[in-house]
């Protein structure tokens, strides 16, 4: 929570132009930071700017967009969803395992988690739970279930998904055209339609659209599944990827799917988010959080640290294009 | 009978009463066995959980959206730092625990600095200095396996009637964060806070160094925290924190502190974290598996906070 | 006596709701024929706002009958009175601050759906806006976060207005100027009144007796959950309602003389951001200051610098004493919601109720009880929580945080806004003692009638000090001329 709310306004109220300008800056800036950050890969080693570099580069970003929309619409309802990390290495230890040698099995477990999710959903509407804590709890319940499915790791993904993840089209790298399409289903899905309207209002002031007459409990039901949906997804496409599963596969994904969400321009209150930027934050991090620092032959102990430092680095920026907006 | 009621309305009971009956399921499966020797174990790793307990329950009492997520790195370069500084030299034990505090509270005023001049969500800003913390931790800490001081591992291990020295030690500083939290100008601050920040700096509260405070606060705890698991545990590593991030804001929730912000309930975090503790003894009792382990805890923290339910909605 | 020809648009009967023990309604009465504009007035408490809430299906009564158009309603809710055709505006915004102006338009009509929507639901509120307010210059492409509050009732009463598939037969108008300018004001009752002619009903609550003595065909007044008034507009008059409405007639004779100007040692000396020239707000001890002028127009701006200057040092500000705020919108700005009522009084004082390291709970008691005979807040004990106070005591809750601190300035940011007239004079006059006594006083109010209480009063225009009136000036007339001068 941050003391905007708070400031002494020191300026007169901007004009509506420059209120634009800002704003437009604002949106602008998780694409701005992308560019950055391949300008400096494409200085650093020109060989990564290429077909083979940008498939090899983004490889992983595909999970990581996936899991970021999953947190997307979890935050959007002024939630926060503490589990899709365990939830993606859960789910990615069903696709290597059910999956694989019994198909029907393995679809009924996922459905079946998609709509525990949703069940989640509904308990914190019911009983108003804060859900950082319900979704700390499930964290331990899906790390513990893949534990028991994969106590070591192993399996084997299934065919059909590892032809799809290593479907290599011709020109443009399948990571990327897969990312657009991510991105414009979700954009259209959430920004565009008349119930995303609803489900975004349902964030923004949940008292005016229950006054009326909409149903914050299936709001709050469809936002969850929706989680869970693309939680499945990104799961199945990691083990497409890394062909084998291991139980603590996707216990990274939590955190990174939340700095992927505010990169993006979201916010943790409010119901503003955008699909576009969370996918381009998405993208930004998975560059940043290996290739990058790769090239920039940052040594691997200070890696993380690295990732930790371009967070900082690009929330500044957005912060000091804020600066002089007053907040409402 | 209603002194009796009114004891029960008491909401950090609750998680006491828990513990209890799981310290019962516990010596029914082995027949009274050992039933004495659990609580004493109990009691020295529920102290860790406490400790830095009360620094994540004043971060998060700031309001919502206050989290210290640092922790775990905390913890982990406090225990290497305080490690080297100490050297495996008893006489160096004052000057190694100085030393880890002084790099908690360093890690703390770094977070605020974040979220104050970066108007970073707390949630971020402290993500991403774990990840600095972590990458520092990993580099100063390079393979070094340095023991701590043998009479200070000892100290740390030392039990006084099947009571542990540092939990009754850490009994005191939970008395007086208590006390702080209740009956002084910082305590009341934060409870403002939490309850309306804007409404708290018009009352003529000093919001942003009340702020500053209780993350340095809950950095120093963490730092304290890894120089004593160092030593009980007899060494230093970077993950010797990891569990401690979920364990702080479990021991927080389920001890009645409001996610909300604006109440805070001490006692709860020695229920909460013994309560924890035994549920994990009493599971490995059994013979459970990691997984099945895993899935209980799990859904004990969503029970727990299901029964509970959230903040009654204001009129 | 109801002739089936013309069944009532809206017939409550009886109705009575309980909010634990407060008695928020007690049997009320209410019949809203087609085509008329029926005023609605009270102090706060009377119970407009439960009344209405149970009319639009927000709340349920505790006993008594709804009928709609003639139709006894059994399960009455949000979506029937929608369906039935009755909208409201309430006090409290409902438009999503981060949606548009179009998809807001949305939210409330459920078949704006299907390919085009977004256009079509455009069109409809833009419609709207231009039928009410013309000029307003709003887009349907807004972001309503970006607009300002003015802009954002405007939204809000057009939106109420808007017909897809369920029709519109009343429009509950809650305090529906509160945040317009005198012009967008006059536009909306206007179009109440050519809407009202059309045939559509409407119930006008507002706080400004002569906006209802001009616009209602009936007025009823209500007090303490009942109705103790009604008759036709044109019967009533203002001393007849705040007559009604339960309140002494209030003494206008000016009380003491002004304070002397140079008698005592200033205390606060600000310039606004936007001053052009060297005007500036100048107030010494015991004066009472008033900031005048339409809402919104740099007094808040103003109190708020004032305010951080007692901390930090700011350009155009001195102050030369400690300074305390209190809040107008005590939800947003002024209630700590968990704590008690004496925890709430004593919260600005903390560091003085200290006996050593620790506060003192004595002290704190002393305090807050010293402070409920003095502004006589209602409440069988102290400890208690500030919600199990009325919306007025616990507006004197707040004053007590102010004055029971060390602060010799005390800003007053429309404090009494939706307080009950009882509760206002016993404040008034206390203001008046503090003043006495030496404390500084500067009091932004949205309500001409307070100015009598001021020493010397500053009209804003546009984040500017347009006028700097003397006791004796202050006339109504004046200030409101003063709002509409362009500065120099």
């Amino acid at each position: 929570m941050s003391t905007d709310t708070i400031a002494v306004p020191t300026s007169a109220p901007p004009q509506a132009g420059a209120i634009n300008l800002r704003r437009t800056l604002r949106a602008l800036l998780p694409a701005l930071s992308l560019t950055l950050i391949l300008i400096a890969i494409a200085y650093l080693n020109p060989r990564a700017i290429s077909y083979f570099g940008f498939n090899l580069m983004l490889n992983l970003a595909i999970p990581i967009a996936l899991a970021t929309i999953a947190q997307m619409f979890v935050i959007t309802g002024n939630d926060l969803d503490l589990s899709i990390g365990t939830f993606v290495g859960f789910v990615g230890c069903v696709t290597a395992t059910w999956l694989h040698d019994a198909p029907l099995l393995g679809i009924a477990v996922l459905a079946g988690s998609v709509l525990v999710y949703a069940g989640l959903g509904a308990l914190i509407y019911v009983r108003n739970l804060p859900s950082i804590v319900v979704t700390l709890g499930m964290s331990f319940v899906w790390q513990g279930l893949a534990i028991l499915l994969l106590p070591k790791p192993g399996g084997k993904a299934p065919g059909w998904l590892l032809g799809l993840m290593g479907f290599k089209p011709p020109y443009v790298p399948f990571p990327i055209i897969a990312a657009l399409v991510i991105a414009a289903v979700v954009h259209i899905g959430l920004m565009r339609t008349s119930y995303g309207a609803i489900l975004r209002g349902a964030g923004g002031n949940p008292v005016a659209i229950a006054r009326a007459g909409w149903s914050l409990l299936w709001t709050k039901v469809i936002m969850f599944a929706l989680a869970g949906i693309f939680g499945v997804f990104s799961g199945m496409a990691l083990i497409g990827i890394t062909t084998s599963a291991d139980a603590n596969i996707g216990n990274g994904y939590t955190l990174l799917s939340i700095a992927g969400v505010i990169l993006g321009g979201g916010e943790f209150v409010g119901g503003r988010v955008s699909p576009m930027g969370a996918v381009i934050g998405a993208l930004t991090l998975a560059l940043a959080a290996s290739p990058l620092l790769t090239f920039m032959h940052i040594p691997p102990d200070w890696q993380v640290g690295a990732n930790g430092a371009i967070l900082i680095i690009v929330l500044a920026a957005r912060a000091l294009i804020s600066r002089r907006d007053a907040q409402a | 009978m209603s002194r009796i009621r009114q004891l029960f309305v008491k909401p950090w009971i609750w998680s006491f009463i828990g513990a209890f009956l799981v310290w019962l399921a516990a010596i029914v499966f082995t027949h009274g066995y050992g039933a004495g020797g659990m609580i004493t174990a109990a009691l020295s790793l529920a102290v860790f959980m406490v400790i830095v307990g009360i620094g994540q329950m004043f971060v998060i009492t700031l309001g919502p959206g206050n989290v210290d997520l640092s922790l775990p790195a905390n913890i982990g370069l406090a225990s290497a730092v305080a490690m080297k500084a100490m050297d495996g030299n008893d006489a160096m034990v004052a000057v190694g625990l100085l030393a880890a505090l002084a790099a908690g509270f360093a890690i703390g005023a770094a977070n605020y600095l974040l979220i104050w001049a970066l108007r970073i969500p707390p949630i971020i800003a402290t993500l991403s200095a774990s990840f600095i913390i972590q990458s520092i931790d990993i580099s100063y800490g390079r393979g070094l396996q340095i023991k701590p001081p043998p009479g200070y591992a000892d100290f740390s291990n030392l039990q006084f009637l099947g009571i542990p020295i540092l939990a009754a030690l850490t009994v005191l500083v939970t008395i007086a964060a208590a006390i702080a939290l209740h009956r002084t100008v910082y305590g009341r601050s934060v409870s403002a806070i939490g309850q309306n920040m804007r409404a708290a700096w018009l009352a003529g509260i000093p919001v942003g160094r009340i702020r500053f405070l209780t993350y340095a606060l809950s950095g120093t705890l963490g730092g304290l925290n890894g120089a004593l698991l160092a030593g009980y545990f007899r060494g230093a590593n970077v993950d010797i924190g990891n569990e401690y991030l979920l364990a702080s804001i479990a021991v927080v929730v389920i001890g009645g502190t409001s996610v909300a912000g604006g109440k805070a309930n001490v006692p709860g975090l020695w229920g909460a974290a013994l309560f924890l503790v035994l549920l994990l003894t009493m599971l490995n009792t059994f013979g459970v598996s990691a997984g099945v382990r895993l899935l209980l805890t799990g859904l004990v923290i969503v029970g727990v906070i299901t029964a509970a339910g959230g903040q009654k909605a204001l009129r | 006596m109801m002739s089936e020809a013309s069944a009532h648009v809206v017939k409550l009967d009886g109705v009575e709701r309980h909010f634990g023990a407060v008695r928020a309604l007690d049997g009320v009465d209410l019949i809203v024929d087609r085509g008329e504009c029926v005023g609605l007035v009270g102090h706060n408490g009377a119970g407009k706002s439960t009344l209405m809430h149970i009319l639009a299906g927000t709340l349920t009564p505790g006993r008594g009958t709804i009928a709609i158009n003639g139709t006894a309603q059994r399960k009455y809710s949000v979506a029937l009175a929608q369906k039935l055709g009755i909208r409201c505006v309430f006090q409290e915004l409902s438009l999503c601050p981060n949606l548009t102006v179009a998809e807001n338009a949305r939210v409330n009509h459920a078949s704006l759906r299907g390919f085009g929507w977004r256009r079509r639901a455009g069109d409809l509120i833009l419609a709207k806006l231009d039928e009410i307010f013309p000029g307003h210059g709003v887009g349907p492409g807004d972001i309503v976060r970006d607009l300002s509050i003015g802009k954002r009732q405007m939204v809000e009463v057009a939106r109420a207005f808007t017909v897809t598939d369920d029709p519109l037969h009343l429009v509950i108008l809650d305090e529906p100027t509160s945040s317009l300018d005198a012009e967008t004001a006059g536009q909306l009752l206007s179009f109440v009144r050519r809407v009202v002619a059309a045939g559509v009903c409407c119930i006008l609550i507002s706080h400004l007796l002569r906006e209802v003595l001009e616009n209602s065909d009936r007025i009823v007044v209500m007090r303490d959950g009942k109705v103790v008034a009604s008759g036709a507009g044109a019967d009533f008059d203002r001393n007849r309602l705040v007559t009604a409405m339960g309140a002494e007639r209030k003494d206008r004779a000016a009380t003491a003389a002004a304070r002397v100007r140079a008698d005592t040692p200033m205390r606060v000396r600000a310039r606004p951001q936007r001053q052009t020239d060297t005007t500036e707000l100048v107030a010494h001890a015991g004066e009472v200051i008033g900031l005048a002028g339409l809402s919104g127009h740099g007094q808040t701006d103003l109190l708020l610098a004032i305010f951080a200057a007692a901390g930090h040092a700011r350009a155009n500000v001195e102050v030369t004493a400690p300074v305390a705020l209190i809040a107008g919108d005590r939800q947003a700005d002024g209630i700590f919601p968990l704590w008690s009522i004496a925890e709430n009084i004593g919260v600005r004082s903390i560091v003085r109720l200290r006996s050593g390291l620790l506060i003192s709970t004595e002290r704190e008691d002393e305090l807050a009880e010293a402070w409920q005979k003095k502004i006589n807040i209602r409440t069988p004990d102290l400890h208690n929580n500030i919600l199990s106070l009325s919306g007025g005591n616990q507006q004197k809750a707040l004053f007590a945080r102010a004055l029971g601190s060390d602060a010799d300035i005390v800003l007053m940011d429309d404090p009494m806004r939706g307080v009950d007239l009882a509760t206002k004079l016993e404040v008034y006059q206390l203001i008046r003692e503090e003043a006495d006594r030496g404390r500084t006083f500067l009091w932004y109010t949205t309500e001409t009638d307070e100015l009598d209480n001021c020493d010397r009063v500053y009209v804003f225009r546009n984040g500017r000090i347009v006028a700097d009136l003397d006791r004796h000036e202050v006339t109504e007339e004046k200030v409101i001329q003063s709002s509409f001068i362009e500065s120099a």
